[in-house]
């Protein structure tokens, strides 16, 4: 529980809003989809996701919205800061499973951070997978997270990516609506699909109907819960989803595994 | 040079919003169609306009906007081939109620609105024919409207 001391690296801003930092520490190598506890001395602890390539040691990188106190604190650290960490923690995505089958990643908002790392390990081992398809869905063009590596995969001819924004001014040529328009027109085999979803939580349930729709099942789909994660280890409830500890069990579940968790209004 | 022109009816029968149409509706359909295309920048109607057309794309990228105070145009909604542009028509007074510009070239069958409406009054199997098809549209943009209102990207979500 106690927390370990990295230093910022580096810092850069993605959006008015989003910033990335990329943190100097040692410690366990995380999968795809797990999160750390950072904490910003003096302020408090956050539960956030890690945003970089695993596979790159020594080197953390979270991609984080500034929203609360702790949030905003770790926003504003500069190179050379320190700030603590504890984790990784949670269940990350299921890159094993998805071996040999179309993947579609369908993200919204900051919710292409947690999906990053799950991207760059498919496309390190791109002959593994079937069709990869990275639909986002963002509020505007200035709001787009990791606009330039999304231009550089967008040339790659074994990848799809199509993004989307909520609003745009006319000088912009791609898509405008929601993010669920691009499953259905997106153009893969239901049959050998697993899906990975990370958003707003309103955002995740259109996208697990349309993916239904479009005859993917429940068993085939994942997606990352976010909930109040205060000790990141099941003991202290703060994030308990009814049944189930989110920070432990989750933050990606199986969709069947907690389908009826995501509507009830006391949840 | 190779391969047949095709005749409007078999352009409008293949449009998937007509796919599966009935061979008699295809005719009554077809007699309220004819082509159109548009250059990027082009407008296919303004707010206010009459709505007397709506437009199936089968290649290309139409923008919906709205112009704000300040803002200039923004645009809420992009529409590209297999969909349709345009439900004014349908609904009393008939006007337009944003703008639809061609974003690159785009092809289109144009419909006539009051052709069809006429047609779809005179005999109702049509009319329902038709607004099976619209329906699940306006639903879906009603969803997606919903959802772009609630911001689920913003600040606070």
């Amino acid at each position: 529980m106690v927390p370990r001391v990295g230093r910022v690296r580096r810092r850069r801003r993605e959006s008015p809003s989003v910033w990335t930092l990329e943190i100097e520490a040692d410690g366990p190598a995380a999968a795809p989809g797990q999160f750390n506890m950072l904490t910003a001395f003096g302020i408090g602890e956050a539960a956030i996701s890690l945003s970089g390539d695993p596979a790159v040691p020594g080197r953390l990188i979270h991609t984080i919205r500034a929203v609360g106190p702790v949030s905003r604190a770790l926003t504003r650290l500069g190179a050379g800061e320190a700030l603590g960490l504890r984790g990784p923690y949670g269940a990350g995505w299921p890159l094993a499973e998805a071996a040999g089958r179309d993947v579609v990643i369908v993200a919204g908002g900051l919710g292409l951070a947690p999906l990053r790392p799950a991207l760059y390990r498919l496309l390190a081992e791109r002959e593994r997978y079937g069709r990869v398809l990275l639909l986002y869905g963002a509020r505007s063009p200035a709001d787009i997270l990791f606009r330039r590596e999304l231009e550089s995969w967008r040339k790659r001819l074994d990848v799809g990516i199509e993004v989307t924004v909520d609003h745009a001014g006319s000088d912009w040529r791609g898509h405008v609506g929601v993010a669920t328009a691009l499953i259905g027109r997106a153009g893969f085999d239901p049959a050998r699909t697993i899906a990975m979803i990370c958003g707003p939580e309103i955002m995740m349930r259109f996208s697990i109907a349309a993916l239904r729709d479009a005859g993917v099942t429940s068993q085939t789909i994942f997606l990352s819960m976010e909930r109040n994660m205060k000790c990141a280890i099941g003991l202290c409830g703060h994030c308990q989803l009814g049944p189930v500890f989110v920070c432990r069990e989750g933050p990606v579940f199986r969709h069947d595994r907690v389908a009826g968790l995501m509507t009830p209004k006391e949840l | 040079m190779s391969g047949a022109v095709k005749d409007i009816e078999t352009i409008v029968r293949e449009h998937p919003f007509f796919e599966g149409l009935l061979e008699p509706f295809g005719k009554l359909v077809s007699g309220c169609a004819r082509n159109a295309h548009f250059q990027p920048g082009e407008y296919l109607f303004h707010e206010g306009g009459a709505a007397d057309q709506f437009y199936l794309i089968r290649d290309g990228c139409v923008a919906l906007e709205i112009k704000a105070p300040g803002r200039g145009a923004i645009t809420f909604q992009t529409l590209r081939a297999d969909e349709v542009v345009g439900l004014s028509w349908l609904i009393p007074p008939y006007r337009w109620t944003y703008d639809a510009r061609a974003v690159e070239f785009t092809r289109a069958i144009a419909m006539d609105g009051a052709c069809l409406r006429g047609k779809c009054e005179a005999d109702h199997d049509l009319g329902y024919e038709v607004m099976k098809r619209f329906m699940p549209i306006l639903v879906g943009r009603l969803q997606a409207t919903r959802m772009q209102l609630l911001d689920v990207y913003g600040d606070d979500a």
